[in-house]
């Protein structure tokens, strides 16, 4: 039950993690694209 | 556009019901494998994810065909994002194979054919990923990782018969495998219903990762812009 523990935990954790990573990734630039968006309409 | 979203937003709803009826399936309704016991149960995590990996380096090798004949970098970024997805599913398989491996066979790794293509494999792919990072020029890097993209795909069909070529620790295929393999019908659902789940898991990943890459490249073409008028 040890292995089948180890096993399941690296799965969710590593495609959960992913999950996440690419979320707040894909939501900072997003920012950053309005705010530069903005910028340039201001100048 | 709203309405692909919708698509997306629903499918990622689907998805999370859906992992949490193949746990049940996994745990609950397939009976215990009766040499193995339960770790056993890692194969219904396992061989999804070598399938996602296949599929997805398939992509890129489709994508960075695309590429090369259109020189469009939205298959770019399609092959890029697929690339990483397929590391990230490769990784799941190099890691849960060994874990598995360890109270079925008494060891963690041993250099037999399948074991070590797959790790070949694992460092193809991460070094088409590393190897992004060197060039500069955007249509420099993408023709560069077309070419090792498709180059790449050789070693897929590789992995999948080296069991059928060569003798090996792994165990012989599951499905198709001639006679004695096959799964118990209530087996053969829960994989199954892992399977699907695992393939719109690579799809909805694949599509974040490649909404990612096409972010990044709008906010540097924004960078230029800003850089021009200044």
């Amino acid at each position: 039950m040890t292995y089948l523990f180890a096993a399941y935990c690296f799965v969710w954790v590593v495609l959960f993690g992913y999950l996440r990573f690419l979320q707040t990734r894909l939501s900072t630039l997003q920012k950053e694209i309005a705010l530069l968006k903005a910028s340039i309409e201001k100048k | 556009m709203r309405e692909r979203d919708t698509v997306w937003s629903t499918l990622s709803y689907v998805l999370f019901f859906a992992m949490l009826t193949s746990l049940y399936l996994i745990f609950l309704f397939a009976p215990i494998e009766r040499t193995m016991g339960h770790v056993q149960r890692i194969f219904y995590f396992h061989v999804p994810s070598a399938w996602v990996a296949f599929l997805a380096f398939f992509m890129v090798f489709l994508a960075s065909v695309a590429y090369i004949m259109t020189r469009n970098l939205r298959y770019d970024r399609l092959a890029l994002a697929s690339a990483e997805v397929g590391v990230i599913f490769c990784t799941i398989v190099l890691v849960t194979g060994p874990i598995w491996a360890r109270p079925a066979w008494g060891i963690w790794w041993t250099w037999d054919a399948r074991l070590t293509s797959t790790l070949v494999l694992w460092l193809i792919y991460a070094s088409y990923l590393l190897l992004r990072g060197f060039v500069e020029e955007e249509r420099r890097k993408a023709l560069l990782a077309a070419v090792v993209g498709i180059v790449g795909f050789v070693d897929v069909p590789i992995v999948y018969m080296s069991i059928r070529w060569w003798r090996t620790q792994h165990p012989q295929p599951v499905f198709a495998g001639g006679e004695g393999s096959g799964l118990d019908p209530q087996m053969r659902l829960a994989f199954f219903f892992t399977l699907a789940v695992f393939t719109i898991l690579f799809a909805i990943l694949t599509r974040l990762s490649a909404g990612v890459r096409r972010a990044e490249q709008d906010l540097a073409e924004l960078d230029r812009l800003i850089a021009i008028k200044e």
